[in-house]
């Protein structure tokens, strides 16, 4: 969290300092099927966030890691050295993207069917070209349409996306100056069809009150990024049906 | 991970690449000395301060831009620091995995970085802000679809961004990345051509089959009068003769991609 100091005005007038309600996501674009090799792939913009997602698997997993009883699951979320507004970023990974990869691999190992490919590893890459507020929520949000890309069968369709507290009012999809000086960042990754939470991290302040009242924006989110992650693929198999009834 | 069963699928491709190269055939029918479609995209990351998509075929690169207030070495005290440094992302290909840099990896890294700053595109001195403050160029090119010839799409995609940078306000002390007024002067534009040897045909931006088919590989790096970086690859060798004259193409090749990279 950066000094309070010089912390800025994040609501002026009743918005947020871009200018959101509350309750307002950031806009947010998503396409599948945008990198050659890869078994499945999704390129996302999330306000000012670029995230790049690719899926290769099912494959043989390497003897120290095969399950027997189920797929590997084995994301990696990293960090482009320039996506950061200020300075340059390291190359080996931090602590913190070791986090977030492992807390991202624990949702997908839920939702992914598993158990049909035993022996097996599916290697899901995300990487923050730009990086603006949220971005393991995008990064997921990112991947879910990506493995779905590949054809991996999953129970659902996951989103993320947080909530957070700014000042004494709660809201939705925190950006960078939000995030750097609010008083809570809830990222939550929901599975829309029974609306189970997948992953949940936080620290900071808020109430019981108020978590329930981040629990209900969340919800109310994911409907429209549930929507914009399902259009993606179905753009995405019209643009193939184009293409073969030009030929 | 390989099986045997790809390995017989990429033994037979590279058995087919070998019998065209025989006739001076490639299996997209380029010319020998043709580059595959290069598209560069510019200034898509707004927060690098420099950036650029580049795609030579199926293969795709980014490169970023990040310019650091750091202290200047002892022995320079007056000039800044220029550092270009390329990762393949696992996301490249299946056969790409994280961890520590493969030698593939380094190799790729350390040429390119050798081009641009032997052909000493920023001149070290305009980056010196004070006494103990200096710039620090950081050019990091992310390789995002492998479809052979990294090389020279990482240079390309290297060059463009800093030809697209702009320099950070630096005013009391600090840094305002938010506010880039002026362009970070490049002097001088290197590009990179990569050969490929296949039998006794020498080949342009090998594609990715070509790339596995291949017995030597010779990167040539010029800008407009002097050879700036060389490196030969591979088992495979080169007479005298050939060098000579993929020097001559690289040099034929250097005014497109020039424009390619200004524009």
């Amino acid at each position: 969290m950066a000094s309070s100091l010089n912390k800025p005005k994040l609501i002026v007038n009743g918005k947020r300092i871009d200018g959101r309600d509350f309750n307002e996501l950031r806009p947010l674009k998503i396409e599948a099927g945008v990198l050659k090799n890869a078994d499945g792939s999704a390129y996302e913009e999330w306000g000012n966030n670029k995230v790049l997602a690719a899926v290769y698997g099912p494959k043989e997993a390497p003897r120290y890691l095969a399950d027997p009883e189920k797929a590997v699951i084995r994301a990696k979320y990293s960090m482009a050295s320039f996506s950061g507004l200020d300075g340059h970023g390291r190359s080996a990974p931090s602590r913190r993207e070791v986090e977030i990869s492992k807390v991202t691999s624990d949702v997908f190992s839920n939702i992914i069917e598993v158990s049909q490919f035993p022996n097996s590893v599916i290697e899901i890459d995300i990487e923050i070209l730009q990086s603006d507020g949220g971005t393991r929520a995008a990064g997921i949000t990112a991947a879910s349409v990506a493995l779905a890309n590949a054809g991996i069968p999953m129970k659902d369709l996951v989103y993320a996306v947080s909530g957070a507290r700014i000042e004494d009012k709660m809201a939705i999809d925190v950006n960078m100056i939000e995030d750097n000086y609010s008083d809570a960042d809830i990222p939550f990754a929901i599975s829309p069809r029974n609306n189970e939470v997948l992953l949940l991290q936080f620290d900071g302040g808020v109430t019981p009150e108020q978590m329930k009242e981040a629990e209900k924006l969340v919800l109310e989110a994911g409907k429209t990024i549930s929507k914009i992650q399902k259009d993606a693929l179905k753009k995405s198999y019209e643009d193939i049906s184009a293409k073969y009834e030009k030929k | 991970m390989r099986c045997i069963y790809l390995d017989a699928m990429s033994r037979m491709k590279s058995n087919y690449i070998k019998k065209l190269s025989e006739e001076g055939k490639r299996e997209d029918s380029r010319n020998a000395f043709d580059f595959r479609d290069i598209k560069i995209i510019k200034g898509l990351i707004d927060h690098a301060e420099g950036s650029a998509q580049v795609d030579i075929g199926d293969t795709r690169v980014i490169a970023g831009v990040k310019m650091v207030v750091e202290s200047p070495h002892e022995d320079t005290p007056n000039e800044g620091n220029l550092v270009v440094s390329v990762t393949i992302l696992p996301m490249a290909a299946t056969e790409y995995e994280s961890g520590p840099p493969s030698p593939e990896e380094i190799e790729l890294s350390r040429v390119t970085d050798r081009g641009i700053r032997s052909a000493v595109s920023i001149d070290p001195a305009s980056l010196f802000i004070e006494e103990g403050k200096v710039w620090s160029v950081y050019v990091d090119v992310y390789v995002l679809n492998y479809s052979g010839n990294m090389l020279d799409a990482a240079s390309i995609a290297a060059m463009a961004a800093l030809v697209n940078a702009r320099v950070p306000e630096y005013k009391d002390g600090s840094v305002n990345y938010e506010k880039r007024d002026k362009k970070l002067n490049i002097k001088n534009i290197v590009t990179s051509t990569t050969f490929a040897k296949i039998g006794s045909s020498l080949f342009l931006d090998p594609n990715e089959n070509e790339e596995s088919a291949m017995d030597a590989r010779l990167t040539v790096q010029v800008d407009d009068k002097e050879i700036r970086a060389m490196q030969k690859g591979l088992p495979g060798s080169f007479t005298m003769d050939e060098i000579n004259k993929l020097i001559d193409v690289s040099f034929d090749k250097h005014k497109e991609l020039k424009e390619l990279i200004m524009k």
